[in-house]
């Protein structure tokens, strides 16, 4: 198990080290920079900026001051936000971003996993068909479409909920969770769908039967587990989905995550911010496609008994 | 009166080809404290009647068309669902075929015995505990204490069968339903369970209905035997009148499947075409850890033109040797030499030439079939990729392999799915002959099919062994299997071969224990002989 772990921790190390080079040399290569503006800046004054920011040096050296820096823990200083670090700033907007996320989650996980497994338990009837063609369109629907269509509804003709900002007025979490859970809460279905047929049609569900247990222990008690498996394995990839989706629910929604930062430092070419962001990130989706691996070989006793944890 | 009267029962598939009858009018009895067997080859409707008496055929697509099933006077096919579960796994209890699939994976064993106790009586979990404990003990499960929360994965085969055995057993049911317990095991396991479950049976008085496509395993235990055929009961007898006088010719047919005669000596000179000396092949199981040694110093040879048999139970590495000799797993020490080469120094191209002179024969058909692929595609390909027919000529050439083993041409262009077991099971030995090989691996290549079926492709294989002129080492744990189609058998135990002979040396003169051990496994013998 904790050889497992290890091997996979060490796996991670090359993989993020190809995205901070990617990264890092793909954004000095995309014209213009940080100190470029429409208004004329003299001549003296950039390059005294570009000079505290070891700009002016060649790229190599800098890429080798980044890593030296980036071993230390620390992601540089903010070229657009003048006397904040990057560390400050994802420190700042990340429990936003988590916790749109882990809403998200929920939503997903509540919604699609009860539609997932409504729709096996009577394949190809109207219980199957209507759910499974709502998360049909809930895959095919982004969510800069599906947003503004909630807010229009839920905010505007009905006045139910507010339609932006992130913690100010009670019920403001509500539709960008929506928003932004609602995409894998279809693919949750789906999955979810697709894993209970799978068990269910096992000799060993007929096996249950025959022990005469009434229908909801046999779905509970003996299909769930081996069903919801693949939702389990898809959660990894889910999250790293779900972060990369609320760049665009925290613009839609006006709310101060991670993500917005994110976009905001692409535009302006603010180079550590963008690098930052993208170590941090990937660095989060490698752990939890761990820990969504660990936790789908937990719920496999085959599997878990490889791992020397029984 | 009878514990459960099956009286004209008739099911139905309904599906967009039409309307199947499954079971078309069946009446049987079962007594308490009697064993009737039903036996019958897929799809004759055995399993089906029997699933339709407990509610668990699906339906749709499944229909009841009519007929009565009395148990302790209540017609159980007009029970409400809520009232039929109380009958199920409390007064009905059944086993099924495979029990490598029929124990969830996700639960210990010891949940999955108590869950019949604890929702059917009123006990407590502590009790419900200490029942299944001592119903583990009962079945041969040696040290329940300790194995009680293990995994059903960390069972064998023969053990999973016996938990489900107790399973089964742990509300005393009055009838229990055994639905083929013992088609997926060994020889020698089967041979336990079967005494196990009339020992059972005998101690506890109750009634069983044991369904089987196999005649002789039923010999020794049934009172009544009911044979089915496409849905209709064509003879019911008692034991003796079924073995000694089978009125219907089906059952003389089934009789007739069951592998019992020698093969006749082979005339000609002994020419090896196989020499394996000293084999090892060892399995590392990670480091600090002792090699499992699945063959080890093994020598014979295998004469051209002869069919050598293999015999052993599950892992006495008789599969490991004939993979081996193939090159399928890395030897560990020892030399197998093919007509003077030695196959375990070659690499690469010259592999690749052996290789072709050379061929396996997969136990399942099932899964060794490119699902996606017709049969002129599976047939095509090593024609043309060993170079033997080319692309104008290799439409003759598939025609021919598919008259040669028996498939109709019509079915060329068909799928795997679309065949039976037994044609599946001729589609691969056709792919496998394709390249003409001069031998043959054949690992267990009728252990998954019916009897009849069975002795139809058993004298393909000694037909076609003739005709092609083929060497064959063939695979089986079924002693009497082999000694229909073999020249010589080795007996292999926990990798070393411990006897070997000719079928008749071997039966009428066995000096080891473990042969006759094997031997006394052999269902049916008693009757047979």
């Amino acid at each position: 198990m904790w050889r497992f772990i290890g091997v996979r921790l060490l796996q991670a190390i090359p993989v993020i080290l190809v995205v901070i080079t990617v990264t890092f040399f793909l954004v000095r290569i995309a014209p213009g920079g940080p100190f470029d503006s429409e208004k004329a800046v003299p001549r003296e004054v950039k390059a005294a900026l570009e000079a505290q920011y070891k700009l002016n040096l060649p790229l190599f050296q800098q890429y080798a001051a980044y890593l030296d820096d980036l071993a230390h823990g620390d992601l540089g200083p903010s070229f657009k936000y003048p006397g904040r670090s990057v560390n400050e700033l994802i420190a700042a907007g990340f429990p936003v971003t988590a916790e749109l996320g882990l809403y998200a989650l929920l939503v997903a996980l509540g919604i699609g996993g009860l539609a997932g497994v409504c729709a096996s338990l009577k394949p190809n009837t109207a219980q199957d068909y209507i759910p499974m063609s709502l998360a049909m369109i809930g895959i095919c629907m982004p969510s800069f479409l599906l947003g503004p269509l909630l807010v229009l509804l839920f905010g505007i003709y009905l006045d139910w909920l507010p339609v932006s900002g992130w913690g100010d007025i009670p019920g403001d979490k509500i539709l960008p969770s929506i928003t932004l859970g609602a995409g894998y809460a279809a693919y949750i279905a789906r999955l979810g769908r697709a894993g209970m047929l799978e068990v269910l049609s096992q000799d060993y569900i007929r096996t249950a039967r025959a022990k005469g247990l009434p229908r909801w222990q046999v779905v509970f008690k003996h299909s769930l587990r081996g069903g919801l498996i693949p939702v389990v394995a898809f959660l990894g990839p889910a999250f790293a989905g779900l972060l990369a989706g609320s760049f665009v629910v925290e613009t839609i929604f006006q709310i101060p995550g991670l993500g917005r930062f994110y976009v905001q430092a692409a535009f302006n070419r603010d180079y550590t911010m963008i690098l930052g962001t993208t170590v941090f990130l990937s660095v989060l989706i490698v752990l939890f496609n761990l820990l969504s691996d660990i936790l789908a070989a937990w719920m496999n006793p085959r599997l878990r008994a490889q791992f020397g944890g029984h | 009166m009878a514990l459960l009267d099956v009286q004209d029962l008739a099911v139905s598939f309904v599906t967009r080809n039409g309307t199947n009858k499954a079971v078309d009018g069946i009446s049987f009895s079962v007594e308490l404290g009697k064993i009737t067997a039903i036996i019958g080859e897929s799809g004759s409707g055995k399993s089906v009647a029997c699933y339709s008496l407990l509610g668990l055929v699906p339906m749709p697509p499944g229909r009841i068309d009519g007929g009565r099933a009395l148990f302790e006077g209540r017609d159980l096919l007009k029970l409400e669902e809520t009232e039929l579960r109380r009958i199920r796994g409390r007064d009905i209890a059944m086993i099924f075929q495979d029990p490598m699939t029929c124990l969830n994976p996700y639960m210990t064993i010891g949940k999955q015995l108590m869950e019949p106790l604890l929702y059917h009586r009123k006990v407590t979990t502590a009790q419900a505990r200490a029942r299944a404990l001592e119903l583990l003990a009962e079945v041969g499960i040696r040290d329940p204490e300790s194995t009680i929360d293990n995994f059903p994965h960390e069972f064998s085969g023969g053990m999973r069968q016996r938990v489900m055995i107790a399973m089964a057993l742990i509300n005393e049911p009055k009838l229990l339903i055994a639905d083929e317990p013992t088609t997926a095991l060994d020889v020698t396991i089967q041979a336990q369970i079967l005494k196990l479950i009339a020992e059972l049976q005998h101690k506890r008085d109750i009634g069983v209905i044991f369904i089987s496509h196999d005649l002789a395993v039923v010999a020794d235990i049934a009172d009544t035997i009911v044979v089915m055929k496409q849905g209709q009961i064509v003879e019911t007898g008692n034991r003796e009148g079924i073995f000694r006088n089978a009125r219907h010719p089906y059952t003389q047919k089934l009789l007739a499947a069951i592998p019992t005669d020698s093969k006749p000596p082979r005339p000609g000179a002994a020419e090896p075409l196989i020499r394996v000396q000293n084999l090892c092949t060892w399995f590392s199981q990670g480091r600090g850890r002792e090699p499992v040694r699945a063959v080890n110093d093994v020598s014979f040879d295998i004469n051209r033109g002869e069919v050598l048999g293999l015999v052993g139970e599950s892992g006495s590495g008789k599969s490991t040797i004939g993979r081996s000799i193939l090159r399928l797993v890395p030897v560990t020490s020892g030399e197998v030499r093919f007509d003077g080469t030695d196959l375990t120094a070659l690499e690469g191209r010259e592999l690749k030439t052996m290789r072709r002179r050379m061929q396996m024969i997969f136990q399942d058909p099932f899964a060794s079939l490119n699902p996606r692929m017709t049969v002129y595609d599976t047939l095509a390909e090593p024609l043309l990729l060993h170079g033997i027919e080319t692309r104008k000529s290799v439409a003759q050439g598939v025609l021919k392999l598919m008259d040669d083993v028996g498939l109709a041409r019509a079915f060329v262009r068909k799928y795997p799915h679309e065949f039976s077991g037994g044609q599946r099971q001729r589609i691969a030995i056709g792919r496998a002959l394709a390249t003409r090989p001069e031998f043959v691996v054949a690992d267990e290549p009728v252990s998954a099919l019916d009897v009849t079926i069975q002795a139809q492709i058993l004298d393909l294989m000694q037909q076609l062994s003739r005709e092609y002129g083929l060497t064959m080492l063939f695979v089986s744990h079924d002693l009497a299997v082999v000694r229909h189609l073999a020249d010589r058998i080795l007996v292999l135990y926990k990798g070393e071969v411990v006897e070997q002979g000719t079928g008749d040396e071997l039966f009428e003169r066995p000096r080891q224990a473990y042969t006759r051990q094997l031997l006394q496994s052999i269902p049916g013998r008693s009757l047979l002989s």
